[in-house]
């Protein structure tokens, strides 16, 4: 391929680019999916600090917030990269409660070493991930279906497991210091979880691969035309499995940070994840149809929605506010996306002319909205 | 034009269950020729496209590239012969961008090991050279997202991906029916230019006038069946208007206008 590259280079005498019309910095900051997040994250950030006072912005209401992104960011990244790829996964809910009960069964009931607790979870993990990915590519079943059926499947077999080995559904763990310390400690005077930690490697990782590498060129061609990709010699079927076994795996440590953080694992765990994750993408820019979407949007909208989840209890108001502003910022981001993403697609072409014909497939190209 | 043709199609057959959709067909395809399969909604256009496409074997009947005898058992193996297909809207990727889009599955890159990576700024040059080479100079920008270009500026993408990436055959299946006029006269320069590279383009379409612009020689099917095969000039355009909507069809429909118009 490089050959090809290297020899296909004209001259530069043969170019006739005129002067390039670039205009990076401006179109970075207005062109971007995570622009929208970027405004919302603000808008509540500034709600909250006024209507929540001191309280909301001291270390330890910093930190509330701050703790319920992290969880949810390290798997609302995951579930946001195959969203880009034109999937969901609705089965983060059962793969968090199966693999904290596995982990808390084998290492504290069974009393098994702690490393095999979390290898056999995070193998509930790549294995439902794997199976999410093998049924959604095999049968063309939507996956919304696909993975709402091993969301509730799990959920049973977990309960029923738990019951038949234990006859419980709360099993209780001792970590020992050094499982603790990696993944279920409160640093800075017991304010921040590590999860912070986990979720900043993650989000870093996802991130590279999605921008830098060509598997993330892959995953935004796969959402945004899965048969062009596939024409253009893109494995879509064993992307898409690699991508439901990191989403898996995603839940599966949120499952273990859990379990090490609250010295034991309950079948009940988990299940506000599945939506929650899902509004921290969309509201992050994630288009829900697939191609288009940045790991910082998904943090944006992941750090948006804790503010909101969190931020109501430093206000004067009933926590039960919190859903219906969720619901509004849902629907106020989506729209707000759409708008921005309008103005992407414009952008760079507002000197070319346009014939009623190109019209027709413009709108065609943006009439993709979540 | 003694050279063995690029692809030889003789006596293609193509039938689904107990209906033939392609009857003995046979075609030589040129390099350096733009080919107008020319016919009517149904005659077999697309079947015959996804055969060279390799999405359809065909049930009888033998391929030849190159004068050697081959089949395409996948679209993947299709373009290892170096045949890419363009359809009307398909191929390109509205939200990403032109420099991304162009590379899809063969992306340029640098570095090595974990920080090997996505060579963007070679992408976004050798994207821009190489649709700028085509005659497209509104694409000026790598960081452009394709949604934002016209759809004759897609279809010149698409097309440029192709040429770029060593397609020796190019099937464009009716790249200009949804095009304006201004539009579809691009996409038309940018099959001659494709052509006078060496290329051979097979052009679907259901526009005469277009055909007759781009044509080196024509094919017309009606009902799954070649009906004519002739080179440019051999024709006129009433004859192959005709010929399109299958002669007869044509001549029972005047009549039966001229009924309603003398019962008025």
């Amino acid at each position: 391929m490089a050959t090809e590259v290297s020899q296909a280079k004209p001259k530069p005498s043969e170019l006739r680019s005129p002067p390039r019309s670039q205009k990076p910095t401006r179109r970075r900051l207005t062109h971007r999916s995570e622009m929208g997040a970027l405004v919302g994250m603000v808008a509540v950030l500034a709600f909250f600090s006024i209507s929540g006072g001191a309280k909301f912005l001291s270390v330890g209401g910093v930190a509330s917030w701050v703790n319920v992104a992290a969880e949810l960011g390290i798997i609302a990244v995951p579930v946001g990269l195959l969203m880009i790829a034109g999937e969901l996964d609705l089965s983060v809910g059962s793969v968090l409660a199966a693999s904290s009960m596995t982990l808390a069964i084998a290492s504290g009931y069974y009393h098994a070493p702690m490393i095999i607790g979390i290898l056999l979870a995070l193998l509930v993990g790549a294995l439902t991930g794997f199976l999410n990915g093998y049924i959604t590519t095999r049968t063309n079943v939507s996956s919304f279906v696909v993975t709402l059926g091993t969301n509730f499947g799990l959920a049973g077999l977990t309960l029923g497991m738990s019951r038949a080995l234990t006859g419980t559904t709360s099993v209780s763990l001792t970590p020992g210091h050094f499982f603790k310390s990696v993944f279920g400690t409160l640093l800075y005077n017991g304010q921040f979880e590590v999860s912070v930690f986990w979720c900043a490697g993650v989000a870093i990782a996802v991130s590279w691969m999605l921008q830098m590498t060509p598997w993330g060129n892959w995953i935004f061609a796969i959402g945004g035309d899965k048969e062009s990709a596939r024409a253009a010699g893109i494995p879509v079927a064993a992307t898409k499995i690699w991508l439901y076994v990191l989403s898996g795996l995603g839940a599966a440590l949120v499952g273990i940070i859990q379990t090490c953080l609250y010295n034991g694992g309950q079948t009940a765990n988990g299940q506000s994840f599945v939506f929650d994750s899902i509004i921290a993408v969309v509201i992050g820019g994630v288009l829900l149809t697939g191609g288009y979407g940045s790991v910082v949007g998904m943090i944006l909208g992941t750090l948006t929605f804790a503010i909101v989840n969190e931020g109501i209890y430093y206000t004067s108001w009933n926590s039960d506010w919190a859903s219906l502003i969720l619901g509004v910022l849902l629907l106020a981001a989506v729209i707000l996306n759409n708008t921005f993403r309008q103005l992407a697609l414009h952008a760079g072409n507002r000197g070319a002319s346009r014939t009623g014909a190109t019209k027709h497939l413009e709108n065609r190209a943006s009439t993709q909205t979540n | 034009m003694k050279t063995a043709p690029l692809l030889r199609l003789t006596n293609i057959s193509k039938s689904f269950g107990g209906w033939s959709a392609l009857e003995g067909v046979s075609l030589d395809v040129r390099a350096g020729e733009i080919l107008c399969l020319l016919g009517d909604n149904g005659a077999g256009k697309s079947t015959l496209i996804k055969i060279l496409a390799g999405v359809h074997r065909p049930t009888s009947g033998t391929l030849e590239m190159n004068g050697k005898p081959t089949s395409f058992s996948s679209p993947k193996d299709a373009s290892t012969f170096g045949i890419a297909t363009v359809h009307q809207f398909g191929g390109s990727f509205p939200l990403m961008t032109v420099a991304r889009s162009f590379f899809v599955g063969m992306e340029p890159t640098i570095g090595w090991g974990p920080l090997r990576r996505f060579d963007k700024r070679t992408a976004a040059e050798i994207a821009i050279e190489a649709v700028q080479g085509l005659g497209i100079t509104n694409i000026t920008s790598g960081e452009q997202y394709v949604g934002s270009l016209s759809g004759g500026e897609r279809q010149a993408l698409v097309i440029a991906r192709a040429v770029h990436f060593g397609a020796k055959l190019l099937v464009l299946d009716e790249p200009t029916a949804a095009l304006g006029v201004k539009e579809a006269t691009h996409v038309l320069r940018i099959m001659m230019q494709a052509r006078s590279r060496g290329v051979a383009v097979v052009f679907v379409t259901h526009s005469v006038v277009h055909a007759m612009t781009v044509g080196d020689r024509f094919a017309v099917l009606i009902h799954g069946e070649k009906v004519a095969d002739f080179r440019k000039g051999e024709r006129d355009r009433a004859e192959i208007t005709d010929l399109m909507a299958g002669g007869e069809a044509i001549a029972e429909l005047e009549l039966e206008l001229e009924q309603y118009r003398s019962n008025v």
